[in-house]
């Protein structure tokens, strides 16, 4: 589709808009509305229609399939491992009030941007991924 | 109170006369923009509601990021839809009928619509609106001595230590205004993050199943006894 100079542009001007708002949400979520699955749904659908009006080639130039593939896992590795550190630091799992022993707040605060951070990206990653899977040109064998 | 209702009316009529849309049309392009037509509706009546937490997920994923799943699909299948056969399916009608007259049972115990004396309205609702982590105050109140000053003079909370900050007594030591993302994050971290899992299953699910292997990727599976790609054609029927 990158032959229509309309969508071009209009992608051009909207892309970079939607993917600092998906950060925008993600990072806002505990004082907002929004948060980790919202926030990575936006960045994806920025990707997406980045992928939808240059092709795949051009999206998998910016995140390659092993990056998506990697993250998506890391999300979750984040966020499993907030749990693993609020453990070691001597809490129960998941228990955010550990990282910050003064003042209990600003440790819950902590815990929960890291995990928001940790569902955007693996959300982000996957819906990305899903897009990439079912856009697949059909095997001609 | 009274336009909130009149505002949700309209904007129900609209999505059911849609719903009935996306089901009577044939052309499989037409049923996948209606549905996303409707997902922005059901987005609208959300934030009519004041749940702007549910009304960006239906936005972002009802109308963004499905429609264009489903148009992707779509690519892959024919345009239009089978004829379907003329006849009632008296058993389904009867399940529908059934499931939604329990749910509509369900409802009978919730407070009525727009209830002054709901619980939300008399507990949660009160403590949250004097909740002034991340809010600009407009007395000017918000630091803490300040704050202190104000529950000498018998407000809503009791007096603060150094650094805390003022907040209703269940919100994960008010550092998260939003009720939705506190409970998601933290009430309930282990259910937010075994859903994460979920998502990622479903995505590696679908890299395991759909991704082409590069060439010469494939070579291990050929090693495999009796997997080769000369067992396709031996016991195979020509059609």
């Amino acid at each position: 589709m990158k032959d229509q100079v309309v969508l071009r542009i209009i992608t051009k001007l909207l892309v970079p808009y939607m993917l600092v708002f998906g950060v925008y949400v993600i990072a806002h979520g505990e004082l907002g509305p929004g948060g980790g699955f919202q926030g990575g749904v936006i960045l994806a659908a920025g990707f997406i229609l980045y992928g939808l009006v240059w092709g795949k080639e051009e999206l998998h130039r910016f995140v390659p399939r092993r990056v998506t593939d990697l993250l998506a896992a890391g999300g979750v590795l984040l966020y499993s491992g907030v749990g693993v550190a609020t453990m070691a630091l001597g809490g129960r799992f998941l228990d955010y009030s550990m990282f910050n022993a003064d003042n209990k707040g600003d440790g819950e605060a902590l815990g929960m941007l890291l995990i928001e951070y940790g569902v955007g990206i693996t959300v982000c990653t996957v819906m990305i991924t899903i897009y990439d899977m079912i856009s697949e040109p059909e095997d001609v064998a | 109170m009274f336009d909130v209702l009149l505002t949700d009316m309209v904007l129900l009529t609209m999505a059911a006369i849609l719903a009935i849309a996306v089901i009577s049309v044939r052309s499989l392009l037409s049923a996948t923009m209606l549905a996303g037509i409707y997902s922005l509706l059901m987005a609208f009546i959300w934030q009519n509601m004041n749940a702007a937490d549910v009304a960006f997920t239906e936005a972002a994923v009802g109308a963004g990021i499905s429609t264009v799943l489903l148009l992707g699909t779509l690519v892959h299948t024919g345009r239009l839809t089978k004829q379907a056969a003329n006849h009632v399916n008296w058993g389904a009608l009867g399940v529908v009928c059934v499931t939604g007259g329990i749910l509509i049972y369900g409802t009978l115990d919730m407070p009525r619509f727009g209830d002054p004396k709901a619980p939300i309205h008399t507990h949660r609702v009160v403590q949250q609106l004097a909740q002034r982590v991340g809010k600009v105050d407009p007395n000017g109140v918000h630091e803490p001595w300040q704050y202190n000053s104000l529950a000498d003079q018998g407000g809503p909370f009791e007096v603060l230590a150094d650094g805390e900050h003022p907040h209703p007594k269940d919100d994960f030591s008010g550092h998260s205004p939003n009720t939705v993302t506190s409970i998601l994050a933290s009430y309930r971290g282990y259910d937010t993050m075994f859903e994460t899992a979920v998502i990622f299953t479903a995505g590696m699910a679908l890299v395991l199943l759909l991704r082409r292997r590069e060439p010469g990727a494939d070579k291990f599976l050929h090693e495999v006894p009796g997997s080769g790609p000369q067992e396709k054609h031996t016991g195979g029927r020509v059609a």
